[in-house]
């Protein structure tokens, strides 16, 4: 690859690249050989890149105006709002920026279930994935806390307090996590602490991410191994950096609708009352974006056994690529399992729902068959349709999209390795 | 085969959607007014955020505090837009404490533009007791604090009703058609003619209501209409820009036998 022959132009480019290949890397990536068939599902890596610049440079300029102290956060938030120049701009920003960061998560990773991108040779994408998006949960979670309003306080009275249900040592963990005997200052200081750090390990875990993905190469919509690079492929710049551009402004047009048109239909408007320690509200809700998993915690009648299938819910990803058990990565190729896929999107979005409404009645039933039908998703439709399921011929190269006449995926690869 | 599946997907979703009226049925929906506010290029009507000014200062003010905004918001552009020797009136014509003074004394002065609102009662307790044991909520983001926001407070302020037969009613407990719980422990304050608006504008409780419902709008929204402006020229733009960034994608692209 010509990256490995790269040599500066300039005399002063070569002397420094020899000593840190920094424009070695430039050149790595701007000519990495990127599959030409990519389509606009994968355009949500750079958007998701943008989002999080996005939350952590508007972050920042929020820390400068915001206080973490529990008499003076909500008057601080309604400062930002009022008098700090364009304070609402960017406060708006970042707490939508934290909805459309999500939006885009979830397109991202169903895309990733959809076309196996999860599989061999990418586990360990997939895994450093799912890592950074704990990480954007727990981000997002003390963030929503950080105005100390009424969905805040209660919010993470809620969340914390479910570590209070492991045996023996949860009321210590919880007074632990608190630094207090309820959720108080010392809480909502720490909270603000780490809200500021954890997007920088995520930053970092961003990097890893891409530096493992630029191993193997992208996965791509037929889901086959190519040759890179090859008339399979092209260069990241300019034909991908233009692609990911379009699809980034449109999705900022989306953004931009919500920031400047809506900036509150996301929110509850129970945030926009102080914190009050005395004063449940009649429905405590998360944020939209941990509806799902709120909903599986709730189907469970014991408080052990909910926090447990909730925490299970997430870690069960980290095997998926060890329980799907198809040799085909795309589900193009896969129509058993593409009608599965869509059923456990349907479940996830039925999960969200049922999760803003309250856990009684026709809501509980249906949170429980979502939940039973999550997790027989990943443990039992994914490793028997991987067996059992006759797929439809693939192709042996992108731009020869000849089909091999057989349901054998190793003989289109085999044909292709000689290519 | 993907195309149908999303309409089972569209279809399935909508179907819950709309289960979702089983949940609220006791609720009253409030009363959809149709606001200047409103929509993509919505603004305040200026004459109205004068007379619901007037209203809360002189009927909300006597219970609920504002403490996030300054009488220098009055003047500013996109709210009521008081002249400037005006918001100096309104802000003298309050008692504020300052101090301490060089001897350590707290006193008073006449207020000024960059006062905060003054506050009813010293503190949330004092507020508390003074109202049967009712906080009268601050009013400063009080519409983005109610699900449904500026109807839902209108609704409340028109919605006082006798009591059907069976409901009994505490002492200083009143019945509203839109409260949740239907029971409010503020009394109905408005009746007709209840202030003598400055531009002779009838006062009869609707316009009232409506009048200092729109206050309360821009009072938790100040923003509301430099937002909108900001918005419609920042969407114009990203669109523009969005065509020109697809013209130059087609145009890159068609160096490739590939579809984009």
């Amino acid at each position: 690859m010509s990256e490995h022959e790269y040599t500066p132009k300039s005399k002063a480019g070569k002397w420094f690249n020899d000593r840190l290949p920094l424009l070695t890397l430039g050149a790595h990536l701007t000519d990495y050989p990127t599959p030409k068939n990519l389509n606009y599902w994968w355009t949500f890596g750079g958007i998701l890149t943008f989002c999080l610049i996005t939350q952590i440079v508007t972050g920042i300029v929020l820390a400068m105006h915001y206080v973490a102290h529990a008499d003076l956060a909500f008057a601080s938030v309604e400062h930002i709002m009022r008098d700090v120049n364009y304070g609402w701009l960017i406060r708006y920003i970042h707490s939508n920026g934290a909805s459309m960061f999500f939006l885009a998560v979830y397109i991202h990773i169903f895309r990733s279930l959809f076309y196996g991108s999860y599989k061999s040779p990418r586990e360990v994408i997939w895994i450093i994935g799912l890592m950074i998006y704990l990480l954007m949960m727990a981000a997002a979670f003390m963030g929503y806390v950080l105005p100390w309003g009424q969905m805040s306080f209660w919010g993470a009275t809620v969340i914390t307090n479910l570590f209070s249900a492991i045996p023996l040592v949860g009321d210590s963990i919880t007074t632990w996590l608190w630094g207090a005997y309820s959720v108080d200052n010392p809480t909502l200081n720490r909270f603000f602490s780490l809200h500021y750090l954890i997007p920088f390990l995520i930053l970092g875990l961003v990097v890893l991410h891409i530096w493992a993905l630029h191993v193997p190469g992208n996965n791509n919509p037929v889901g086959i191994d190519i040759k890179k690079p090859s008339k399979d492929t092209v260069p990241f710049h300019p034909y991908i950096t233009i692609k990911d551009a379009f699809a980034l402004l449109v999705f900022m047009i989306i953004f931009a609708g919500f920031v400047f048109f809506t900036p509150n239909v996301l929110g509850h408007s129970d945030n926009y009352i102080p914190a009050n320690p005395l004063v449940t509200p009649a429905h405590i809700v998360p944020e939209w974006y941990l509806l799902p998993f709120y909903a599986i915690l709730r189907s469970v009648p014991d408080k052990l056994g909910g926090v447990i299938l909730m925490f299970s819910a997430i870690f069960i990803l980290f095997v998926l690529p060890w329980l799907d058990t198809s040799k085909v990565r795309s589900a193009v190729f896969r129509p058993i399992y593409r009608q599965f896929f869509w059923i456990l999107v349907i479940d996830v979005l039925m999960l969200g729902y049922v999760g803003a409404m309250p856990a009684e009645g026709i809501y509980l039933v249906l949170a429980r068959v979502g939940t039973i039908y999550y997790f027989l998703h990943f443990i039992v439709v994914m490793p028997v349709v991987g067996y059992l399921e006759k797929t439809d011929p693939i192709p042996m190269s992108i731009s020869e999209p000849v089909l091999t006449g057989g349901a054998e995926p190793s003989l289109a690869r085999k044909v292709n390795d000689k290519v | 085969m993907i195309k149908s599946n999303i309409k089972l997907l569209v279809l399935s979703f909508l179907l819950l959607i709309s289960l979702r009226p089983l949940q609220s049925a006791e609720m009253v929906d409030p009363i959809k007014v149709d606001w200047s506010f409103k929509g993509l290029t919505g603004t305040f009507d200026r004459a109205s955020l004068q007379r619901g000014f007037q209203v809360y200062k002189e009927v909300c003010a006597s219970c609920h505090s504002m403490q996030y905004l300054s009488y220098r918001n009055l003047g500013e552009p996109g709210g009521p837009e008081f002249s400037e020797q005006e918001v100096k009136a309104i802000a003298a014509s309050f008692e504020i404490e300052d101090g301490p003074d060089s001897q350590g004394e707290m006193f008073t002065r006449p207020g000024k533009p960059s006062d905060k609102f003054k506050s009813p009662y010293p503190n949330v307790q004092a507020a508390t007791a003074a109202n049967g044991g009712a906080y009268p909520p601050d009013m400063s983001v009080l519409v983005k604090a109610r699900k449904g926001g500026a109807n839902y407070i209108y609704s409340v302020l028109v919605g006082y009703e006798d009591p059907p037969p069976g409901v009994t009613l505490d002492d200083g407990v009143y019945y509203n058609k839109y409260m949740a719980g239907n029971k409010i422990k503020m009394p109905n304050n408005l009746m007709d003619g209840l202030v003598e608006y400055a531009d002779g504008t009838e006062s009869t409780v609707d316009q009232m209501a409506k009048d200092v419902t729109t206050f309360l709008a821009w009072a938790a929204e100040p923003e509301l209409e430099e937002r909108h402006k900001t918005g419609v020229k920042v969407i114009i733009y990203l669109v523009l820009l969005t065509i020109l960034v697809y013209l130059s994608m087609r145009k890159i692209w068609s160096r490739i036998d590939t579809e984009v």
